[in-house]
């Protein structure tokens, strides 16, 4: 600054040529990387806009006219995509169970919230209202079974219910392994260390295909209540090393002086450890649920119908079939809308604990 | 019995029983309650099934195989899979990996948008979409006859891509690349490591020639003895009737797993290439310039090595998870591992047995690559008052 001082503010074109042209390498790739983004940019907006169809009234055919993207496919199909083989005239509860969860999520982003009774009960409450919304049966509401639901709900349920039976896991889990106790502690490293070392996959199979063989009848319960509860302790297994994490940052010395105090276990955990520890832990854990919302993706492979499966189906029959990179396109939107901007606010609240420690 | 319960030392130990005494309790019951269960079914446990014929056949394999064959050839032939697509898959991604990070930390904004651009649109869409959206890409080129042509010798088509390759097995073409791979290994190793520190510099060149033809030679060796009698070395594919015959051919679930694995990993691989160099101190760089060295020695001797040493504990992670991922070829049909299990347990029945297989196969690798990473790691760690030469 003080040298353009006295020459005045650099002008535009100065600016830009040591920006982008000060050596030969760096003139090279500017026009490079330039050229790509531009031809990105104008290629996707051609494709996705200029020559698209929107509208499916015309039916398939109008799309095989253009070049452009048919998202003439989502007109026809959007209700299969978002809600799958959710009864036609009952697709609102569906709309407005998924609408509980978003609302819920942003409230528990809001700091006001921020505290275990708070928390629990935004979050079970949200569940609650989300369960009995979708399953009906109560206010006049038509029951629909599990075995209907489908579509971006589906993919919403599987997640809640994992984070909801997999955070209390998480913490038991984490206690366990810090234990004094030599032979619970390293019980609970094996079983954690074993369940992080295999992919998600495998577990979701053992448990929705593989478990009914071993089980007698009885016991095997629904097919996707044990893949979320398959899910569940592969993410508690993750989480409770992240909140281990989250203890370790909590100075021995706290924990210390309240043991002089004569404080209880109990108390010791539940009012001076875990609010620090999770507070340490909160960039991880939002790291976590958002690779956690991407694996629900993963329910496809043992055969269950949400948003991806949805989606195939969706191009898979009838007239559609050539349109399967805008159905995929429309996926990934709805994926990363949700996975984008929980990571940003994972990314900004990382920040924010990094001003405030120093 | 209250007494005893205030007892510290022995409820302590009472805890622990209960607790592990109740972990084994539920493992047991649940495999004995298997057992039974299957027993009714009229499965017979043990590991006997293992040397019984499949039956069945695998789409893509390394090693010969057939139905005739038995099944534990059919785990080798899923593990050879799922080793050979995550090395496939784990190269690429950190070539991808590696140029979009370096993008993201260069003064260029135009770069650093278009690395943005890269991570945040790929990283943040589920694996499997993006599996399934390159399968249906590639399993729509055109047919064999209207196969898209490169230069005569490379061929897109919906069945997949064709290329000249070279008549040996399967087994001894990746016996060769390993043997190859090895001899790098040990390049590096003399390179880098302590033992080697004091050795002459013109000899130490002299050996790591010597030992890259010997890799070499041994590798041509390996391919010359696994050639397929009676027929030229290097095939070219050719069209005849419907199909192409001759040369390699690279399946369309094959690469539909290597693109999404390399272009997913990539992102991955460019957050943590771009933290390894932010993590290098603005000192050290200054330092480095100071002291008059060109901008080629501070990458190389200063930012570079500093910088991968803050990478290489999460690529690790990185790593693991990536081979982990393999296991969602299932969704297109790439016999995997895991899809080599799943159908061995539908078709023989054999659950608990498979299932400890897989498990089993997954701790093994999953261990052995952090174990190798981790070594490396430690290797490379800067030492208290370690002189560089």
């Amino acid at each position: 600054m003080a040298m353009t001082g006295e020459m005045g503010r650099p002008g535009l074109l100065a600016t830009l040529r040591e920006k982008y042209f000060s050596s030969l390498g760096n003139a090279a790739l500017s026009i490079i990387c330039f050229s790509i983004l531009a031809l990105i940019v104008w290629k996707f907006f051609d494709w996705a806009i200029l020559s698209a169809v929107f509208s499916a009234a015309n039916g398939p055919e109008a799309c095989k006219a253009t070049d452009g993207a048919c998202w003439a496919v989502i007109d026809a199909r959007w209700r299969l995509i978002l809600f799958g083989l959710y009864p036609h005239e009952e697709h609102w509860r569906s709309a407005l169970a998924c609408g509980v969860v978003v609302v819920m999520t942003v409230l528990s982003c809001l700091p006001y919230f921020w505290n275990g009774r708070s928390i629990s009960v935004i979050w079970i409450g949200g569940f609650l209202a989300f369960y009995f919304l979708m399953k009906g049966g109560i206010l006049g509401m038509p029951v629909v079974d599990e075995q209907s639901w489908g579509g971006l709900s589906l993919t919403v349920f599987i997640f809640v219910t994992t984070v909801l039976v997999g955070t209390p896991l998480s913490i038991l889990l984490a206690l366990l392994r810090r234990s004094e106790l030599p032979w619970i502690s390293a019980l609970t490293g094996i079983v954690i260390d074993s369940v992080r070392s295999l992919p998600l996959l495998t577990i979701l199979f053992a448990f929705a295909v593989v478990l009914p063989f071993l089980l007698p009848d009885w016991a095997s319960g629904d097919k996707l209540y044990r893949a979320i509860f398959g899910s569940a302790l592969f993410f508690a297994a993750y989480q409770a090393e992240i909140i281990r994490g989250g203890m370790q940052g909590v100075p021995t010395g706290q924990e210390e002086a309240a043991k002089s105090l004569g404080i209880r276990y109990r108390h010791r955990i539940q009012r001076i450890l875990l609010p620090q520890a999770f507070k340490n832990a909160l960039p991880a854990t939002i790291n976590q649920f958002v690779i956690t919302f991407k694996e629900t993706s993963l329910f496809i492979i043992i055969g269950f119908f949400e948003i991806l499966a949805s989606g195939n189906a969706a191009y898979g029959t009838g007239n559609w079939t050539f349109a399967f990179v805008e159905v995929y396109a429309f996926i990934a939107m709805i994926y990363f809308v949700f996975v984008f901007s929980l990571s940003r606010y994972g990314a900004f609240l990382e920040r924010r604990m990094d001003v405030g420690d120093h | 019995m209250l007494s005893a319960w205030n007892n510290i030392k022995l409820r302590n130990a009472m805890l622990q029983i209960i607790y592990v005494g109740g972990f084994v309790a539920v493992i047991a019951t649940l495999i004995v309650m298997g057992r039974t269960n299957l027993q009714a079914q009229g499965i017979i446990s043990g590991f006997d099934f293992l040397w019984k014929s499949t039956g069945w056949d695998v789409n893509f394999s390394l090693i010969d195989f057939s139905a005739r064959d038995p099944y534990w050839l059919v785990l080798v032939v899923g593990i050879l899979n799922t080793l050979f697509l995550g090395t496939i898959g784990l190269v690429l991604a950190t070539v991808i990996g590696v140029i979009i990070g370096m993008a993201r930390t260069t003064e260029n904004d135009l770069a650093r948008l278009l690395g943005a651009i890269y991570v945040e649109v790929f990283r943040n869409i589920p694996l499997i979409v993006q599996v399934f959206f390159w399968y249906a890409i590639v399993t729509r080129f055109p047919g064999p006859r209207q196969a898209i042509n490169l230069a005569d010798s490379f061929f897109l088509s919906s069945r997949g891509l064709y290329g000249p390759g070279l008549n040996i097995t399967g087994l001894s073409a990746f016996l060769g690349i390993v043997a190859f791979l090895a001899g790098l290994g040990v390049i590096i190793w003399i390179s880098a490591a302590q033992r080697f520190r004091r050795m002459d510099p013109a000899r130490k060149t002299r050996l790591r020639w010597l030992i890259l033809l010997g890799a070499f030679i041994v590798s041509l060796v390996i391919f010359w003895i696994g050639r397929i009698p009676d027929t030229s070395l290097v095939s070219m594919p050719a069209l005849k009737g419907l199909n192409f015959r001759g040369g390699i051919r690279i399946s369309t679930e094959l690469s539909a797993m290597a693109i999404s694995i390399a272009i997913y990993g990539g992102a991955y691989i460019a957050e943590i290439v771009r933290g390894g160099f932010n993590s290098v101190g603005r000192g050290q760089i200054e330092a480095a310039k100071s002291v008059g060295l060109t901008k080629w020695q501070v990458f190389s001797r200063v930012r570079f090595p500093l910088a991968l040493r803050a990478m290489l504990p999460i690529l690790t992670n990185q790593y693991v998870w990536l081979i982990k991922a393999t296991t969602m070829g299932i969704a297109i049909g790439f016999a995997d591992f895991f899809m080599v299990v799943s159908t061995a347990i539908n078709q023989s029945g054999q659950t608990l047995e498979l299932l400890g297989i897989l498990m089993g196969g997954f701790l093994v690798i999953n261990f052995s690559l952090a174990a190798i990473l981790n070594r490396i790691n430690r290797a490379i760690a800067l030492k208290g008052n370690q002189l560089r030469s």
